[in-house]
């Protein structure tokens, strides 16, 4: 950190944005030293994405029209507001003074150039450089960045790299000219928590080195304690507080601001309880928080039942790369011998990162996908013993919520359809008065209104779609309900009061949960046990309690110790891993070693370690 | 890469082989070519017709015949027309250049016109350009070929006597025809091309690259145009069959001496011959031109090249 008393690089004063009639941003004011990161948090339709489009004057090419206000840039020697720019005179500080990383690493690199001609794009233009000097210093930037065998890849295209490749990619893009300001705009958020800690640790490497101003556009509170020393909160186009990390964090002043905080699940808050709680949420009333709920400890899983559900040496496969005459070659090995069982009223959360294969569980469970080998049985009852007749009656025990909200819902079919479709399916109720009150019961049941039935999906927020789902997977008195990222693409605040209704919908129905997750706080505010997946196997099982506080596995040692922890005064060593995570495709014929387990307490299973 | 294009090329043959086969059957079902031979020839006796249908080859079963024509069509020898015993190799010599060459121009000049100005629509979205633009392919997608070249010859060689109403002599010849399929595949290829323009233009990699502070024509002609070429070389592809096929209705308004002309005569003189071997070279120019797009594929996209 440079010296904190030095002058702001760049000023947003008093700037108001539209699109159309409606202001998305009102007089918003802030400023960033170089050296220093200021974190802008918001939830969705916050405007801090806006805002920094604005400070590009990217946001021009999406139609907004800036009401009031500058935005001063001012290095050393000059001061220019960049709201009076032409378009023209903003290409020469775009990518070169102030560069932008961008959410999605996936979709961010043009797929037909070259890493290596992207890079030198940026060099050649504000640099003047030829273009093999442009790919020598390419190759040092990806250097910088680590990425190995960086001559290589200068060579490749974007599909050939994993999504954390590529997000460094973009970073050495961004850093290219040597920014004086870096505009990171949620840089983390599709990315697996690991190469989360990976990246988070390059950009703060690399601005110490080059002394550059950053902004760090966020929702996550974790992401914000880890790496920000300002930040300002936005709330509705404004911004309602700001202050250094330490005093956000530990006196927040604003009502929303004290529930956004109260919102964020913090792994470790737990510690020392032997069951998952449900605790009271702030809401936002107006401009005035509520409290709604109250704390409760859910203790509902009967252990002393036999299991609802039990997986016993699945093995999950899919072929890939068919050869000329349709030959596999590879195959993706998803799930390798996983076993666990569910009991009634319990929560059990399968955790892991991408290709850790605990979708592809939930999904074979559910059968929408074939097992390659092993056995699930139902109240005893083997899939594989069962009759059409009885699969059929399972796919109404067992429910899915999937992850996408907006995706998951039909956009032509009232909302009051989705929820009854289960329903006819499965002619749990006759007569179309009594399935239209079930409906108007469910729709209450989750926190709506009985008047929405005759909705369309596209007037709801995400919140409310996922509500409706929730409703829609109730309505055929499931047993079982599989919930695959259901709470991912939700608000902190948001999601913290749908973790309550899975809580008491828990208590009042018995469900089970097969919580299918990547967030390990929320993992340790909801579920009773806990599977680390990796690579398609368990690398150890046992309560939230043994695998949280007393974690064994090395996997499951560097995935808690990689999650940002929303508490700046928490200072952490990360167990950085190096490099990425391993892949589940295999050639034919290469069979994964299956891993043994050692139950090292009552219960909790532990992998030998690779 | 190579895997993908033997891949097609099998996929090719045997359409091709599909082609001629159903060709060659239905062909035989509209009726017996010895009798219409022999019409006016006054009394004809079973022995006559029997005598012409060997002459012929008809007499054959007909996977023999089949296979005989097939076999033929690597040394170029398609047999002999039933009228007038012309090589039926010489008279497709004649007529495929005629015809490739008014597809070939047809075909260009519709897509040099729909690039930029689907481009400029797409960039305009909602402005005054993209309407024009819109409507003016709106209104060439609603005329019929036959029609419009009616109304071109009306207008142009008889009111006008600006343009040569027909024939193929010299370059004058080929406005008209052009004309008549460049305006439908033009006002089709500029919605294409806007369509997956904007598509394009909505894709993150193109906020990046003008977040590199890239100029907007590099950032369209560049970063954007590659990658909105990949849906549109594909229906340019199969845009082709559907050229070769509308080629026979401008053939006969222009009596332009092509593929079109020949197969027309030929299906109404049962020529099996001809007609066999004018929809196999089609077929194989069609499946031809796919394989190249195939080809213009992996060079547009290193996702499928490299795989």
């Amino acid at each position: 950190m440079t010296d904190s008393v030095s002058v702001p690089i760049l000023s947003v004063e008093d700037l108001s944005v539209e699109f159309g009639d409606s202001r998305v941003i009102e007089n918003l004011s802030f400023a960033v030293k170089p050296g220093r990161t200021l974190a802008i948090v918001g939830e969705s339709g916050s405007g801090k994405s806006v805002t920094s489009m604005s400070i590009m004057r990217l946001a021009d090419m999406m139609g907004a029209s800036y009401a009031s206000g500058r935005i001063r840039f001012t290095p050393q020697d000059r001061d220019e507001d960049l709201l009076v720019l032409s378009q023209k005179q903003m290409r020469s500080i775009r990518g070169k003074d102030i560069a932008m990383i961008f959410q999605e690493p996936m979709t961010s690199l043009n797929p037909v150039f070259t890493i290596g001609d992207q890079i030198a794009e940026s060099l050649m233009l504000h640099e003047g450089m030829s273009k093999p000097d442009a790919l020598v210093e390419s190759k040092r930037l990806l250097d910088m960045v680590r990425l190995p065998d960086a001559q290589e890849l200068l060579g490749r295209y974007p599909h050939q790299l994993s999504g954390g490749m590529r997000q460094r990619v973009m970073i050495a893009m961004a850093l290219a000219c040597r920014p004086k300001v870096l505009i990171a705009d949620e840089p983390t958020t599709a990315l697996d928590v690991t190469i989360q800690a990976q990246i988070l640790t390059i950009i703060r490497d690399l601005q110490q080195e080059l002394g550059m101003a950053v902004i760090f556009i966020t929702h996550d509170m974790g992401v914000v304690a880890e790496v920000a020393d300002d930040v300002v909160v936005m709330w509705k186009g404004k911004k309602v507080e700001e202050g250094t990390v330490a005093d956000i964090f530990a006196n927040p002043a604003h009502p929303y601001t004290q529930t956004l905080l109260s919102a964020v699940p913090k792994l470790g808050s737990m510690t020392g309880e032997a069951f998952p709680k449900r605790f009271p949420v702030t809401m936002m009333d107006g401009d005035t928080p509520r409290l709604v709920g109250t704390e409760h400890i859910q203790n509902t899983a009967r252990y002393d039942e036999a299991p609802l559900l039990s997986v016993r040496d699945l093995v999950t496969r899919f072929d890939i790369k068919k050869g000329l005459f349709g030959g596999v070659s590879h195959r993706v090995h998803a799930v390798e011998n996983v076993s666990f069982d569910i009991y009634r009223g319990e929560t059990l959360a399968l955790v892991g990162e991408s290709g850790s294969g605990k979708s592809t569980i939930g999904r074979t469970i559910q059968q929408l996908q074939k097992a390659t080998a092993g056995n699930i049985s139902f109240e005893g009852r083997a899939f594989s013993d069962m009759g059409k007749g009885e699969q059929q009656r399972l796919r109404q025990e067992i429910q899915y919520i999937f992850q996408d909200p907006f995706a998951s819902l039909d956009p032509r079919k009232k909302i009051g359809f989705s929820i009854a479709e289960p329903i006819r399916t499965h002619r749990l109720i006759e007569g179309d008065k009594q399935i239209s009150a079930r409906v108007d019961q469910l729709l209450e049941r989750v926190g709506l209104k009985s008047a929405h039935a005759n909705r369309y999906p596209h007037e709801f927020s995400g919140g409310q779609r996922q509500r409706i789902c929730i409703a829609r997977a109730l309505a055929s008195n499931p047993k079982l309900i599989i919930a695959d990222e259901a709470l991912s693409a939700l608000d902190v605040s948001i999601q913290a009061q749908i973790i309550n209704l899975f809580m008491e919908l828990q208590e009042e129905h018995g469900l089970a949960y097969l919580f299918i997750s990547h967030d390990m706080a929320v993992v340790e505010k909801m579920s009773h046990r806990v599977a680390v997946l990796y690579l398609g196997q368990v690398a150890e099982l046992g309560s939230r309690q043994q695998v949280l506080e007393t974690p064994t596995h090395p996997y499951t040692q560097r995935l808690l110790s990689a999650v940002p922890v929303a508490d700046p005064a928490i200072v952490r060593n990360h167990i950085l891993m190096d490099g990425e995570i391993p892949s589940p495709i295999r050639r034919v014929g290469d069979e994964p070693a299956i891993l043994a387990h050692r139950e090292i307490a009552p219960g909790h299973f532990v992998a030998d370690a690779r | 890469m190579a895997g993908f294009l033997i891949k097609r090329l099998l996929q090719a043959i045997f359409v091709v082989v599909a082609v001629t086969l159903i060709v060659s059957f239905a062909i035989r079902l509209t009726g017996d070519p010895a009798l219409m031979l022999s019409q006016g020839a006054g009394s004809i006796t079973e022995e006559d017709l029997a005598r012409i249908r060997e002459s012929l080859g008809l007499n054959q079963p007909f996977f023999v015949q089949y296979a005989d024509f097939m076999l033929g069509l690597f040394s170029l020898d398609f047999g002999r027309s039933f009228l007038g015993g012309t090589q039926v190799s010489a008279l497709i010599a004649n007529a495929l250049p005629a015809t490739l060459m008014l597809a070939f121009a047809s075909m260009f000049v519709s897509i040099v016109i729909s690039i930029p100005l689907g481009i400029k629509a797409a960039i305009s979205r909602g402005k005054w350009p993209d309407q024009v633009i819109r409507i003016l392919s709106l209104v060439g997608l609603s005329f019929p070929n036959f029609w419009l070249a009616i109304m071109l010859v009306l207008l142009l060689s008889i009111t006008f006597r600006l343009l040569p109403p027909s024939g193929m002599t010299g370059i004058e010849n080929f406005i008209m025809p052009a004309i008549t399929m460049g305006v439908i595949l033009t006002a089709t290829n500029v919605r294409l091309v806007r369509t997956s323009m904007l598509e394009t233009l909505q894709s993150q990699y193109i906020m990046v690259a003008r977040a590199k502070g890239l100029s907007e024509n590099v950032v369209l002609y560049k970063h954007a145009l590659r990658n909105c070429a990949i849906p549109l070389v594909t229906y340019f592809g199969l845009q082709f069959g559907n050229l070769l096929g509308g080629i026979v209705v401008v053939e006969l308004v222009f009596n332009w001496p092509g593929m079109g002309t020949l197969a027309f005569e030929a299906v109404g003189a049962r020529d099996y011959p001809v007609l066999q071997a004018v929809i196999t070279v089609l077929s194989i120019m069609i499946v031809g031109v796919n394989l190249l797009v195939d080809i213009a594929y992996g060079l547009i996209d290193p996702r499928i090249r490299t795989e």
